[in-house]
């Protein structure tokens, strides 16, 4: 007799498709600056931003179950080292952006030695207690500007790399050039982040961390190492955070202590847009970040009671659908963007319980 | 000399505000193993209870803090019983999202009811009262009036523990809520009776807050930090651990301030990571996370 075969899948017929219409989407998004206007592009670059943030503490609280609610002290540190870099290194901002990604990325180590050392809730709080220190070291830094803060002068932002090409070839103002380098860079990170989380959670370790999500004890008696993995996952999040920290103070050219670090905007929203989207899901914080975006732009006049109404909608969610709004799409439909999860796929038909 | 005994007496009596925040915290944490992210949001809540009642009612702070408690009590019994007792479980993303969520909710609707700006409870004469120690030293009334309070509720709360039948199912449902449910106690019920407890403990905090320092609607999420360093610095699941841990992160921040006062908050912070590196279980636990 035969025996059975299997095969391990993780795409569903819609992924194929989407594969291809993802990359239709990228390539309309590289060319949209080009004959959108100038308020768009300028809305497309939060919108990039945000959605690697979500991206980023996804990963880090729907992956890594490593809930912090401290990710505003790797966009702050990011944003203060572009402001470093470019006013008193001379660095090209491009760059800067970089180098702070990779100093973030090195302060996430001693940080982690502290922060490990809580677990579950306690480990959200004492992520927030280091952002505090983070706040009020820089609030002490002068010449980053103390407590008021500082800017970035013009000459530094227009400096940057590509400007002139962009005013030669295409005839462009100074401005619009400026708007277009950040927004393929924001797009860049966006998508970029979207694609190192894809990877890694369809690599070896991602594995490892599906395998903690579901039982820590469980995955360490296989062999997973847990902590390292959570550590890897953790200072990978933050030097990318760090990055998109610094891409988001070179767009506003003008940071503070109270602003750089604010628990609301860069940890808060990005807790909204991940829950109401869907946690666990790399669908979920494109989904999220989306219906943010809507909210915002209609809703923000209305300040207090926008956020009262943001809060209201993430407890709703996290009470009665906790999938969020693309668990339920997927569940309903059958739809699978990101394939994650693995599955076994019979390839012979023939019956194997009929024999001895 | 004096110098520095004045701010080790200054800091520990600031300490007993602190545990004050700080004991709410780590009741419920003790209890039902749920941490409050809008803590310190329902602490500014309840001094803008204590407040309203002060103004609608034309009554003093006192009387307006003993109207306060049955409230902030009805509060707490009704958030844990309708809302937070859903997400109890496994997981921990539900209930620090929802309380999340909820540390949004109060700071935006305060700050829609009261406006932004910076409030006080006068309480009178007694505010600026202080008592002559000799050797230049003094201590104020209303400062050590807050510590013996947080003593005495400390006091009050393990009375309540160990003596009284509602303690015994406090401690029961802490320890295996499942087998205790099985003994016919109703875990729902008593969960919401501990976060009203929780909130009365909060109500006395916020009366002596508002009384010591302005308050507005965004102040709350400091104090919720205060109150889980005195915690994790005095160890889970001991209240007189909590208490020493306020009064560390009391003293740490009185030394901070005397050096520059822009230091203060920033040298309890580095306080609570220097001990939370040597001794991760902090000074006195007694709980496992």
């Amino acid at each position: 007799m035969q025996q059975p075969r299997y095969r391990i899948e993780t795409a569903v017929e819609a992924t194929r498709i989407f594969a291809f219409a993802g990359i239709g989407l990228v390539v309309v998004l590289v060319l949209l600056p080009f004959f959108a206007g100038r308020g768009l592009v300028q809305d497309l670059i939060f919108v990039f931003y945000m959605l690697a943030l979500a991206q980023l503490w996804n990963l880090l609280a729907g992956y890594a179950g490593l809930v912090s609610v401290g990710q505003q002290a790797f966009v702050g540190l990011g944003g203060y080292m572009l402001f470093a870099f470019t006013v008193y290194g001379g660095i090209d901002p491009l760059l800067a952006i970089v180098l702070a990604g990779v100093v973030a990325f090195l302060l996430a180590f001693p940080t982690a030695l502290v922060v490990f050392r809580l677990r579950g809730a306690y480990f959200a709080i004492g992520t927030w207690v280091v952002a505090e220190v983070y706040r009020l070291v820089f609030a002490q830094v002068k010449p980053l500007g103390g407590g008021t803060g500082t800017s970035l002068s013009v000459g530094v932002i227009n400096g940057l790399f590509g400007i002139d090409f962009l005013r030669e070839v295409f005839g462009l103002r100074t401005s619009l050039a400026r708007d277009m380098v950040m927004y393929w860079t924001a797009l860049a990170l966006a998508v970029g982040t979207v694609l190192v989380v894809y990877f890694l959670l369809r690599s070896r370790r991602g594995l490892g961390l599906a395998a903690i999500r579901d039982s820590e004890v469980a995955a360490e008696s296989v062999g997973v190492d847990s902590f390292r993995t959570k550590l890897w996952v953790y200072v990978l999040t933050a030097g990318i955070t760090g990055m998109v920290g610094a891409l988001i103070y070179l767009q506003t050219a003008r940071i503070s202590p109270d602003a750089a670090f604010s628990v609301l905007q860069w940890t808060a929203y990005v807790i909204f847009i991940v829950v109401i989207g869907g946690i666990g899901t790399i669908e979920g914080p494109i989904v999220g970040v989306l219906i943010f975006y809507l909210l915002q732009n209609y809703l923000a006049g209305f300040g207090t009671w926008y956020l009262i109404l943001l809060g209201a909608l993430a407890i709703v969610i996290m009470l009665f659908a906790p999938s969020g709004i693309w668990g339920y799409v997927s569940a309903r439909f059958n739809l699978v963007l990101f394939p994650l999860r693995r599955r076994l796929v019979r390839l012979n038909t023939e019956k194997v319980d009929s024999g001895e | 000399m004096n110098g520095w005994l004045n701010i080790l007496i200054q800091g520990t009596l600031l300490g007993g505000l602190y545990a004050l925040f700080a004991i709410g915290l780590s009741l419920i944490f003790g209890i039902m193993r749920l941490v409050n992210l809008a803590h310190g949001d329902l602490i500014v809540l309840a001094a803008f209870v204590i407040l309203a009642v002060m103004t609608s009612f034309g009554v003093d702070v006192l009387t307006a803090l003993a109207i306060s408690l049955p409230v902030m009590f009805a509060v707490g019994f009704v958030l844990q019983y309708v809302i937070l007792n859903r997400t109890l479980g496994r997981d921990i993303l539900p209930p620090l999202l929802v309380t999340f969520g909820f540390s949004i909710i109060i700071q935006n609707g305060l700050q829609e009811a009261f406006s932004a700006d910076s409030q006080r409870l006068s309480a009178g004469a007694i505010e600026t009262a202080s008592i002559q120690l000799g050797g230049g030293l003094a201590v104020g009334v209303m400062p050590l009036l807050t510590l013996l309070t947080a003593i005495g509720v400390i006091f009050a709360l393990n009375a309540l523990f160990y003596w009284a039948p509602l303690g015994r199912a406090f401690r029961a449902t802490s320890d295996d809520p499942m087998t205790a449910q099985l003994m016919g106690i109703d875990n729902r019920r008593i969960f919401a009776i501990a976060m009203g407890i929780a909130m009365i403990v909060t109500a006395i905090a916020a009366f002596y807050l508002g009384i010591r320092a302005n308050f507005d609607p965004s102040i709350g999420p400091a104090r919720l930090i205060y109150a889980f360093e005195a915690v994790i610095i005095g160890g889970l699941g001991s209240l007189w651990g909590t208490l020493i841990g306020g009064i560390i992160l009391g003293v740490a921040q009185t030394i901070g301030a005397h050096i520059n006062p822009e230091w203060q908050i920033l040298a309890g912070h580095v306080a609570f990571l220097v001990i939370l590196l040597l001794r991760p279980r902090g000074l006195f636990p007694r709980a496992f996370d």
